[in-house]
């Protein structure tokens, strides 16, 4: 069932002299319970196209739907509620409250919709052993490691059943050892928990994680792959493929 | 290329200078205004007498000054520091970059002349336009004649402005490049990385620490405030030091269980943002304990300045008409003039002349019966608790009509006594208190060979003479017969006289004084005589003048100490904002909506801004309790309505700084 749909979108920065367009037309479609990779080198708009999704960003042409409602409609307040009550968000820098514990950072997604206190424990009970993190529960982000604070972060996008999830370079701060961590889990809220995801990365062994990957280029959709039947090795040398295609950004993707 | 960083840097934080400006207006203007009052006042036409009040007005306001450059010093160093920290970034990439740090110092020079020279003009042109309204009040207060008003500008109240802030200046400067040559670059550049250090105290501890400085401040209120009898000066240290010290011990504990208690009520801490709302709050507070004190006590003496002084002055007013009712009062201590109607007799006047209602008598005095005679039993223990008392002094005795006719005059209902009975007037609470005392033993006395016991079991209110405030400090009143052909002590004359009309009195009290004073030339040509002559009209002025002085001075000082702790909190909750901007922008991306937002901020202001306040409010209970006590001579009239006043302007002037310090961190969050 299509969960996403983006139609011709365009985003300009600039004025009239000197416009670089950040993306050009892109349209896409995401279906519920996939799990998708937008790659690109820096620059290539990957980023832009998931601040537009995320309404941080406002598209300049086009529309953007999720589950039919046009998001690029919205306005003021209700962008905060739709983001809120619908998306699920994974930074690269973390983004957790330095003042509070896990325990508080995840209950302050769900304590924003009003979920009643015995719930808030039941829920992240349940999203704190998903992720492995239960036993950091009553630290500060400053006692934990990179690995276990992204997956923090990813309890507080995931704890709240979002339709869905975007994670911006989730794993850019990471060692490989915490990133391969990271995305097994999030293989794992995909396959068994069902979870849409949405991941912008510019890095191929994340993206090989993914069931299907979209490459950009200049604003642009360059190609897209399926991982089909592939094991993630194959589907790794897949992408690599695609990279050294795309040119110029294959010591980027290594 | 410094001058022009220098500038640009006023200039790009504005924002954070926004409070630090505010503040040395708001002191320069306050300092300029109080100052100028003298020179004012020199313009205005107005009598004598207020003429010498208002050099009283001067001298105080003068030393007073001192007192409050010293407190914004202070609240300047402060201020300046804390900009400072502030800035420890911007100061690494500088010297990182290889700027020495002598050029440092010239830059933060140069910083601090034009601050201080834009915000003196600035604070100076206020302080004028303030000063007029000023005027106003002046006028008012002295009841000057205002109908030739004229703009008034104090070269001598502006050349001290200028001279006191020159000083203090040069201490920020002093004491910035002290910093400055202490700085190391490698601290600078970790002091944008704090990490956020968790105060946990143990929440036993917190409890008992707050229990024990809860009962010490409970001790110290009854001391002062309600068992001031036995107060002395050892005493009223002991009781304001423990103030201090269990405010400082009440901030510390509550800054630690807050939190925790807040925690514990689960339902709470998990609603909205709420956590991250008290997380903030218990941060807030716990690096700000001393200075919460410090603002505490600031506020506590501002409530109590501020209404205190409103108090004596309104119930000067009052005191007037209850204790000042009659136009003049002459006495005259000699034991042959009996009736001061045959004293003008024997020089050609007429007493009643211009005169409406009148009395003459004489009041007594009898050398065995003395003011420990009246203590009777209880005089020894009286005098062992207040070895100050003058107990051998001879008592005044006044028959009961002589004082009757008295209190007609006085518009008072007359009292009735049997023989064989004595009355005691007094309105001196202090004395009042162990007059009440002996009365209720029902104690007897002797006066003049004849034997008393009381009429009733405490003093009545009552008083002879004309004055400002409760001072009598007692009369007895005997029936007729006992005073009956003895020598007379104090003759006395009271009267009204035959006009109200102001410049009709003004000429009638010349001639009478005139009168007056020649005869008692004469007199004294033959031997010394003791006299006192008094009218309402000097009784108003003298009391006018001091309530208005203690006015001023009150105002003055609760001002300074609610500017600074309005500044204090203002910038500390600015600073926190401003390091917690990535949190809001971290809270919107998850979708928190910008009303819970904002009314996290409002929360985290208010709590911040209210709990000095309180704990200031609950002080001043205790505080306007024993100066009510303090007061009590010159009479607490209204002391409700002073309350209100002094409430009203520290709304406007606190209220004002937690509008400034919402609106302004409203603006810093919404930036990102």
């Amino acid at each position: 069932m299509e969960l996403l749909k983006v139609e011709q979108i365009e985003k300009y920065y600039g004025n009239k002299s000197s416009l670089t367009k950040a993306i050009d037309d892109i349209s896409l479609t995401v279906n519920k319970g996939e799990f998708v990779a937008i790659m690109g080198a820096s620059g290539s708009g990957k980023t832009t196209l998931l601040n537009c999704i995320s309404t941080i960003d406002k598209v300049s042409s086009g529309h953007i739907y999720l589950e039919g409602k046009d998001v690029t409609t919205l306005k003021g307040k209700h962008l905060n509620k739709f983001r809120r009550d619908n998306l699920g968000f994974i930074f690269q820098d973390f983004n957790l409250l330095d003042t509070l514990t896990a325990y508080e950072n995840i209950s302050l997604a769900l304590s924003i919709q009003k979920v009643p206190v015995k719930e808030i424990e039941r829920r992240i009970k349940t999203v704190a052993e998903q992720l492995g993190i239960t036993h950091v529960l009553t630290k500060y982000p400053y006692q934990m490691s990179g690995g276990e604070k992204q997956r923090v972060a990813s309890a507080r996008a995931i704890v709240t059943k979002p339709k869905l999830i975007l994670a911006d370079e989730p794993t850019g701060a990471l060692d490989s050892k915490s990133s391969a961590m990271l995305l097994e889990r999030f293989a794992f809220l995909n396959k068994d928990l069902n979870a849409t995801i949405m991941m912008v990365t510019h890095d191929s062994f994340s993206a090989s994680y993914a069931g299907r990957v979209v490459f950009i280029r200049d604003g642009k959709v360059f190609h897209q792959i399926a991982k089909g039947g592939d094991t993630r090795k194959e589907f790794f040398n897949k992408i690599i493929n695609v990279m050294t295609l795309l040119g110029g950004d294959v010591a980027d993707a290594i | 290329m410094l001058f022009k960083m220098s500038l640009r840097n006023v200039k790009r934080s504005m924002k954070d200078y926004a409070i630090y400006f505010f503040t040395l207006i708001i002191g320069v203007s306050v300092f300029y205004v109080f100052n100028a009052i003298g020179s004012q006042a020199a313009m205005m036409e107005m009598n004598q007498s207020t003429r010498e009040i208002v050099k009283m007005l001067k001298s105080s306001i003068s030393m007073t000054s001192v007192f409050v450059a010293v407190v914004l010093a202070l609240l300047i160093v402060y201020a300046s520091r804390f900009l400072m920290k502030r800035r420890h970034g911007e100061f690494a990439i500088y010297m990182s970059l290889g700027m020495s740090k002598w050029q440092v110092s010239k830059m933060l020079l140069t910083e601090t002349v034009v601050i201080g020279g834009i915000s003196l003009l600035v604070g100076l042109i206020f302080g004028i336009g303030l000063s007029q309204l000023m005027s106003v009040l002046v006028a008012n207060l002295f009841e000057a004649d205002m109908t030739a008003y004229q703009f008034t500008f104090s070269v001598e109240a502006a050349q001290k402005t200028v001279l006191y802030f020159v000083i203090m200046y040069l201490m920020v400067i002093v004491l910035n490049n002290v910093a400055v040559t202490k700085m190391k670059l490698i601290d600078l550049m970790r002091s944008g990385k704090k990490s956020e250090t968790i105060h946990n105290k143990n929440l036993f501890v917190c409890f008992v620490v707050f229990i024990l400085a809860a009962a010490a401040l409970g001790c110290a209120y009854y001391q002062v405030g309600w068992n001031y009898t036995e107060l002395n000066e050892a005493k009223m240290i002991a009781s304001i030091i423990t103030g201090m010290v269990s405010t400082f011990f009440i901030f510390w504990s509550v800054s630690g269980a807050i939190l925790r208690l807040i925690m514990s009520m689960k339902n709470t801490y998990y609603r909205s943002i709420h956590a991250f709302t008290f997380r903030q709050i218990s941060s807030m507070i716990n690096t700000m304990v001393f200075a919460m004190t410090v603002i505490c006590l600031m506020l506590f003496v501002t409530i109590c300045a501020i209404s205190s002084s409103f108090a004596v002055r309104n119930s000067m007013n009052h005191n007037l008409q209850a204790l000042c009712p009659a136009d003049v009062d002459v006495e005259i201590k000699d034991p042959d003039i009996k009736d001061t109607g045959k004293l003008y007799e024997k020089y050609g006047y007429d007493i009643g002349e211009n005169m409406g209602e009148y009395v003459t008598f004489s009041t007594y005095r009898d050398k065995d019966f003395t003011i420990e005679d009246s203590f009777g039993e209880l005089s020894d223990d009286i005098k062992k608790s207040v070895p100050f008392l003058q107990t051998g002094n001879k008592e005044e005795i006044v028959g009961i009509s002589d004082y009757n006719h008295l209190r007609m005059l006085y518009h008072q209902k007359p009292l009735s006594l049997a023989k064989g009975q004595y009355i005691v007037l007094c309105n001196f609470q202090s004395m009042k208190t162990y007059r009440d005392a002996a009365l209720k033993a029902n104690t007897a006395i002797e006066v003049f060979g004849q034997k008393l016991s009381p009429k009733y079991k405490k003093c009545q209110n009552g008083f002879l003479q004309l004055s400002a405030s409760r001072t009598n400090s007692g009369v007895v009143v005997v029936p007729d017969e006992v005073v009956k052909n003895q020598k007379s002590d104090v003759a006395y004359f009271i009267g009204n006289y035959i006009t109200k009309d102001k410049t009709a009195i003004e000429k009638i009290e010349k001639q009478q004084k005139e009168r007056f004073e020649k005869i008692m030339e004469k007199e004294t040509d033959e031997k010394p005589l003791e006299y006192v002559y008094t009218t309402k009209t000097e009784v108003a002025d003298s009391a006018l003048g001091l309530g208005a002085v203690l006015a001023f001075l009150g105002i003055y000082i609760g001002l300074v100490f609610l500017v600074s702790s309005g500044a204090i909190l203002s910038l500390k909750s600015l600073s926190e904002c401003v390091d917690s901007v990535d949190r809001y922008g971290i809270l919107r991306k998850i979708g928190v909506e910008e009303k819970d937002i904002l009314g996290s901020l409002r929360t985290q202001l208010a709590i911040f801004f209210l709990l000095p306040l309180g704990l200031a409010i609950i002080h001043s209970i205790a505080g306007m309790k024993f100066a009510t006590m303090f007061l009590e001579s010159l009479g607490t009239w209204k002391m409700w309505n002073s309350i209100f006043v002094s409430g009203g302007i520290l709304a406007l002037v606190y209220g004002g700084y937690f509008i400034i310090s919402y609106m302004s961190s409203k603006q810093i969050i919404s930036e990102s």
